[in-house]
């Protein structure tokens, strides 16, 4: 467990990053194998595709087929991983991934960039916020959204270990690297990076950097909260999340992407069923994004620290 | 080889078409005529052209591999995969049954051995292979793989993705086969949604295309399809002239047999078509 005035600030980078630099020290592994559909420096597999030419493998322009032609890959016991812009890599070719790689089991690893609203300037066609859901529907998948840099790195060395179908989701903003070196990353096991009473506050993926900052502000007015770094959306780490809402008794949701089949939806679900707590989010409420800088995005859509201060704020209250 | 049969592979073709007729029947649902018009295809395969472990292995390493994509032919695979040994005949008789491993289309989530990638959702088996010929290079094996499409599944752009890809890539290893049956569901595949010339159009996507003329006749499909595999130095896609429902009078060359089951008198008056030495299931 670690507390927020500890964590420290390690530089700044983009979570794509750490996908690009995990792979690349992970080249001598001969059993890895990348694809990638024009978008290979997007994605940051440069380096990974200098040192094993004969194992990364353009597949132009084409996802659908990129997704096929990973799960045949993946039968021989390579593996894997098919990486494109997340739209691309989820909506575009759901079927695909639905029938050739959830429901047959194949080990391919799908690895998305530029998800979410901080994908920026490009706009709405872009700005992808309802993979989460489509790929958290998919019986056999792991999906993990990781935080920063580093977790992302973490968790891209983490699924090439495993068998399952996954969906590895990050982005393109460059964010401060705060998870700590000698955190854990377990598929499956929430993060805990502060411990408070006042309320629980779920965050995942770029959101969990503006918790810690909406925590330090609200801690000043003694308020203090719990927060866990859901870095795994599936399997859920419910264990977690209940030890803490028994405690606090509210709960908060941060995520960049719609509300409705998101981390909120599941959380709510989960939590319905077995311990009813109030619960509010910090979401997408069922709207397209636009072009603006990433920052000026959260800020007009409420995906950022103010707005977890305000909520916070007006809940306690009440 | 995996096959010790001792059976002439035209009486277990003929058997084969029992086995469709009677799979469909039973289950009062499935999809008889593409399955007859592709039963020389699977057999030759099966018996007389792929190289195969004598048992199913999921890897498929060291051996040549063969991808359903148009799924919905699954009676003829099923009866083909059974009647070779990778499972007991009888087990046909589930076919489309609740907990059954004979879903009706082909899955590996049952493990049902023979059956690697779902499919059923067309257009997606040439990606597929085209990933597993990729494999077969990167391990330096000698092996081919196969797969069978539909001609209305040419309608599918992921399959001209796969086109492209595959030649782009150079997979010398890879055979796509074309039932060429002219029928699809609403009826006749020039006039659904005209594919003009596949021939030519493969070709310009930089693959060999060979075609054959009457793939009904066991020995001219056995016959090409050896030297084609034998011979191969690119992509080759085979055109396998077909004749929806082959064998059964009042199935053949109609589009209403793509996906209907038979009558208690039409089921008889098919077995009465196709005499058979061996045992049904
Ligand atoms: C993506 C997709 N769209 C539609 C269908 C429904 N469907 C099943 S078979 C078929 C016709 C296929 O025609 P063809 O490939 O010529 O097969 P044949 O009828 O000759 O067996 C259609 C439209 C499907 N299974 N998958
Ligand atoms: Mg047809």
């Amino acid at each position: 467990m670690y507390q927020i005035k500890d964590l420290l600030i390690r530089g700044q980078k983009d979570t794509r990053s750490g996908f690009g630099d995990a792979m690349a020290e992970m080249v001598d592994n001969e059993k890895i194998v990348a694809l990638c559909a024009d978008l290979t420096g997007s994605l940051k597999l440069d380096a990974f595709k200098e040192k094993a030419p004969n194992r990364f493998f353009q597949a132009g322009i084409a996802e659908q087929n990129m997704i096929g032609v990973a799960a045949g890959l993946s039968l021989s016991g390579l593996i894997p991983f098919a990486t494109t812009f997340a739209n691309f890599a989820t909506a575009r070719v759901y079927d695909q991934i639905r029938q050739s790689i959830a429901y047959s089991k194949t080990n391919v690893k799908i690895c998305a960039s530029h998800a979410g609203i901080t994908l920026g300037e490009d706009g709405a066609t872009h700005q992808i916020m309802e993979d989460i859901g489509l790929m958290q529907m998919l019986p056999h998948f792991i999906v993990i959204n990781p935080c920063d840099y580093y977790q992302t790195y973490q968790a891209t060395k983490a699924i090439a270990l495993t068998q399952d179908p996954t969906y590895l989701r990050f982005g393109r903003p460059v964010l401060p690297v705060f998870i700590p070196e000698n955190a854990p990353f377990e598929i499956g096991k929430a993060l805990k990076l502060n411990d408070g009473k006042d309320i629980t506050i779920v965050a995942t993926g770029h959101l969990v950097w503006e918790a810690v900052q909406a925590i330090e502000i609200l801690e000043k007015e003694g308020i203090s909260c719990d927060l866990l770094n859901i870095h795994t959306i599936k399997p859920l780490d419910l264990d977690a999340i209940l030890a803490s809402v028994k405690k606090t008794g509210k709960i908060l949701v941060c995520e960049e992407h719609q509300r409705l089949g998101g981390l909120t939806s599941t959380i709510a679900l989960n939590l319905s069923e077995i311990h009813p707590t109030p619960l509010k989010s910090i979401s997408m409420m069922d709207t397209f994004g636009e072009s603006g800088t990433p920052n000026d995005l959260m800020k007009k859509y409420g995906l950022s620290s103010e707005n977890i201060v305000k909520t916070i704020q007006s809940w306690l209250a009440l | 080889m995996t096959k010790n049969i001792e059976i002439s592979p035209k009486t277990l073709a003929q058997q084969v078409r029992r086995d469709i007729v009677r799979m469909v029947y039973e289950a009062k649902s499935g999809h008889p005529g593409g399955s007859l018009g592709c039963v020389e295809t699977l057999v030759s395969l099966y018996l007389d052209v792929m190289d195969l472990h004598s048992e199913f292995r999921m890897n498929g390493q060291n051996e040549d591999m063969f991808f359903l994509s148009n799924g919905h032919i699954s009676p003829v695979w099923y009866s083909v995969l059974a009647r070779i040994g990778y499972f007991e005949v009888r087990e046909l008789a589930t076919f489309r049954q609740i907990n059954s491993r004979l879903q009706g289309h082909p899955t590996p989530y049952e493990h049902l051995p023979g059956v690697r990638v779902a499919s059923g959702s067309l257009g997606q088996g040439l990606s597929v292979a085209a990933g597993a010929a990729l494999a077969k290079r990167l391990a330096h094996e000698k092996n081919k793989v196969f797969v069978l499409m539909g001609d209305g599944e040419q309608q599918e752009g992921q399959i001209w993705e796969a086109a492209s890809f595959a030649a782009h890539h150079k997979l010398d290893n890879l055979i796509a086969m074309i039932d060429v049956n002219g029928i699809q569901i609403d009826g006749r595949t020039q006039d659904v949604m005209n594919n003009r010339d596949l021939a030519e159009k493969w070709k310009s996507f930089g693959w060999e295309v060979e075609i054959i003329t009457d793939a009904n006749d066991y020995d001219l499909v056995t016959a090409r399809l050896k030297s084609i595999k034998a011979k191969q130095n690119q992509p080759v896609c085979v055109l396998l002239h077909t004749v929806m429902g082959k064998g059964v009078d009042y199935m053949e060359n109609s589009h209403k047999w793509h996906g209907n089951a038979p009558n208690q008198a039409q089921f008889e008056s098919a077995m009465n078509q196709l005499p058979s030495d061996l045992l049904d299931y």
